[in-house]
């Protein structure tokens, strides 16, 4: 993974400095709330309902078993035990007090982490697969290319204080597992038909309250270019993005009101400048990224082992387990084996210390020292040897982190909701748990197969309801918490986002209305091939909505 | 009157930023908004006093360039704290044009918190906010040692320095 440097480190500290100023200068009545608020965010401190929130960027969701120890260390010592990943492959800290956060940041430091532009309206994290460099349908790992973008987008002046937040996310495998099509910039890493390496860019997709599926804006950026193209980009929108509604302040809508076409134009207009100067990316830079990521000395032997056919055949709970949690690794031997923190009676992506102490032990043990989080929110361990996964599994057991539900019912992405967030109109963690009690049979959830359900508690999307299979939306209606319904979203290749079933349905029925959805599917799929979504798309909603709201023949229903 | 920082020092306000209805002075340096500057051009060549051109943040550079690019003087504007638009201003007049004089930033935004990253944008003249300590604002320009992005400043960029270390 990326190991810091002089410079990196220089800087982290620098800016470790620079936030304990401000916050004595805050403390000290120097510095006023609202600029002070402005300045926070930049270090990804909210004030949240109860307490501040604290978002720990982890870059492209890599993780080392040191980090990971750090991470525990600080929920013991300034947080409550726990942290909680987030559907950008962060990790939130629900109770830090604002005097300690410079403390907590000086501690991350220590181990090449920070919390540098998490939040406010500036370039976000980098995102990408969660695979990466272990997926066998990738055609380059895209991390190298994620680590450039994040050092030129960390601390860039011109672009600290945009119209809105601004999210860059990639992906450089047939299956997008990275949601780049509902990103500000998505970024598809191809070769084009002379074989050279280069980008397909995406520009203006998001979620929240304007959906939108991110439009291409350019076929085949040369694989040097990458910089000047970003900066170009947030350039036009920097100068042009809407700031007089926050609604309509995120890029998504700049591209949509200008049109994608005009848009473009303008973009390559600014680029034509800026192509060949400073920002492009020489093979020496290129090739010295690329050796952080080189591969791991795998075992060439490990294939030969035989253990671990015999613990399949013995035990059918470690069975189940690596039929659902592990993945298949490229290297003949090894698997990727995916941690769960979907478990009934937690809150999705939720994690103890105790937890990531014992997983970090796991990664440094059978695991080449390293983590990986995704974006469903659960954690990866992406490199082990098939002869280590029933200790693996033995362990995760014992911690509560091996429900074996990877990309099943329950294995559903959540925002933090009413209970902790001041945005949420309703709560998103309950009904989690209400529909972990009526799918609580793993057999049934294998015999549903894939689906995803995603949750966000109001309409800024963090749980990235509108593309989910189906889609949960909380809405305060009189001081109530009610749930809008959506179905047949999707944030991989065939992106689309979710139809609205009809009216939103009360807190005590959503679970059962999700039940009633899923009895819909089964009673209708082709076979157990058909998945969710593809009995949706070639059913419609009709029967969906008619079993929701009981709004079917009386014949029907009798029967 | 606000506090002037100039290339880094403490210096006396010289600056006269001019309602359009104002007369001019007959000396010294006065600034005058675009749209004055646009109607009245030639007549404001030639005043005696050194006449700047204040942009609105809303303008894009490259269609008033021609006009204002004899001007060793262009102010740029941060109207509320967190309105970035001039940043961009600030680059390319500094990158794409050229510019030499200074680049002076007015406004809501002229802070001890953000002069480091205005001054690696381009702007080396900051009209500081009435509630600004100068002395604080001089150490926003050591915040950081260096950055990993080429902007407008002269601060050794990262990856311009491993590159020159790798080939001693």
């Amino acid at each position: 993974m990326y190991r810091y440097d002089q410079y990196d480190q220089a800087l982290v500290n620098e800016r470790v400095a620079q936030y304990r100023d401000q916050t004595q200068r805050f403390l000290a009545g120097q510095l006023p709330d609202d600029e002070f608020r402005a300045l926070r965010l930049r270090n990804g401190l909210y004030i949240q309902r109860f307490a501040p929130m604290l978002r720990v960027s982890v870059p492209y969701g890599l993780l080392s078993a040191q980090q990971l120890r750090m991470l525990a260390h600080i929920a013991r010592k300034y947080d409550k035990g726990y942290g909680h990943f987030t559907t950008r492959q962060n990790i939130q800290y629900n109770w830090p007090k604002l005097e300690e956060v410079p403390d907590i940041l000086a501690d991350l430091a220590s181990v090449e982490m920070h919390a540098i532009q998490t939040s406010g309206n500036c370039i976000r994290n980098v995102t990408s697969d969660h695979l990466a460099g272990v997926a066998k349908d990738e055609l380059v790992d895209p991390r190298p290319y994620c680590e450039i973008t994040r050092q030129w987008a960390t601390f860039h002046p011109e672009f600290n204080w945009l119209p809105r937040k601004f999210k860059i996310a990639f992906s450089a495998t047939t299956t997008d597992r990275a949601a780049i099509r509902v990103h500000d910039i998505g970024i598809q890493i191809v070769r084009n038909e002379k074989g050279e390496l280069g980008y397909q860019v995406y520009v203006g997709g998001g979620l929240g309250r304007t959906p939108i599926i991110g439009p291409l804006v350019r076929e085949f950026l040369p694989e040097a270019d990458l910089l000047s193209y970003c900066e170009a980009v947030l350039r036009v929108y920097n100068r042009l993005g809407r700031r007089d509604n926050m609604y309509k302040a995120r890029i998504k809508i700049l591209v949509k009101e200008t049109g994608v076409a005009k848009f473009t134009e303008m973009v390559e207009a600014e680029w034509v400048h800026i192509k060949d100067g400073d920002l492009k990316l020489q093979p020496q830079d290129i090739a010295r990224m690329k050796s952080h990521f080189t591969e791991f000395s795998y075992d060439k032997n490990a294939a030969a082992d035989t253990t671990y056919a015999d613990r399949l055949r013995e035990d059918s709970a470690f069975a189940s387990w690596a039929k659902r949690n592990l993945k298949e690794h490229r290297q003949p031997g090894y698997s990727i084996a995916f941690v769960s923190l979907k478990a009934p009676g937690v809150a999705p992506g939720d994690i103890t210390a105790e937890q990531l102490d014992a997983v970090a032990e796991l990664a440094d043990q059978y695991s080449f020292g390293e983590i990986r989080s995704t974006h469903e929110q659960n954690l990866v361990l992406a490199d082990v040897r098939q002869q280590d996964l029933y200790a693996v599994w033995l362990r995760l057991r014992e911690l509560g982190l091996a429900t074996p539900n990877i990309g099943l019912l329950t294995d559903l992405i959540c925002c933090p909701g009413l209970d902790f967030c001041s945005l949420a109109n309703a709560g998103s963690i309950g009904v989690a748990q209400d529909i972990f009690d009526i799918f609580e049979n793993l057999d049934y959830q294998h015999d549903i197969g894939e689906i995803k359900i995603k949750m966000s508690g109001c309409m800024n999307g963090c749980g990235h309801h509108t593309v989910g299979h189906i889609g949960i939306l909380g809405v305060d209606k009189k001081g109530e918490e009610w749930y809008q319904v959506t179905l047949g979203g999707s944030a991989e290749n065939d992106a689309s986002l979710g139809d609205r079933t009809g009216p939103s349905i009360a807190r005590a029925d959503i679970a059962g209305a999700v039940e009633k959805i899923v009895d819909v599917y089964l009673e209708n799929r082709e076979s157990e091939e058909e998945s969710f979504l593809k009995t949706y798309r070639r059913i419609g909603m009709q029967p969906f909505k008619e079993r929701i709201y009981n709004t079917a023949a009386a014949t029907e229903v009798a029967v | 009157m606000s506090a002037l920082i100039r290339n880094r020092e403490i210096v006396a306000n010289d600056l006269v930023l001019l309602d359009d209805e104002a007369a001019l002075p007959t000396s010294g340096k006065a600034v005058v908004s675009l749209a004055r500057w646009q109607q009245h051009s030639s007549e404001l060549r030639s005043a005696s006093a050194e006449i700047g051109v204040r942009l609105p943040n809303t303008v894009d550079v490259a269609t008033i360039w021609a006009e204002i690019q004899d001007r060793q003087l262009i102010v740029i504007d941060f109207p509320g704290f967190a309105d970035g638009r001039a940043y961009s201003q600030a680059r390319l007049l500094r990158d794409r044009y050229g510019f030499q004089g200074d680049i002076v930033a007015t406004g809501g935004a002229v802070v001890r918190d953000q002069i480091n990253n205005m001054h690696r944008s381009g702007i080396n003249a900051f009209l500081l906010r009435a509630d600004q300590d100068p002395q604080v604002c001089l150490s926003a320009f050591n915040d950081f040692s260096r950055a990993y992005q080429k902007a407008a400043d002269s601060r050794m960029e990262i990856v311009r320095e491993i590159r020159r270390s790798n080939h001693l």
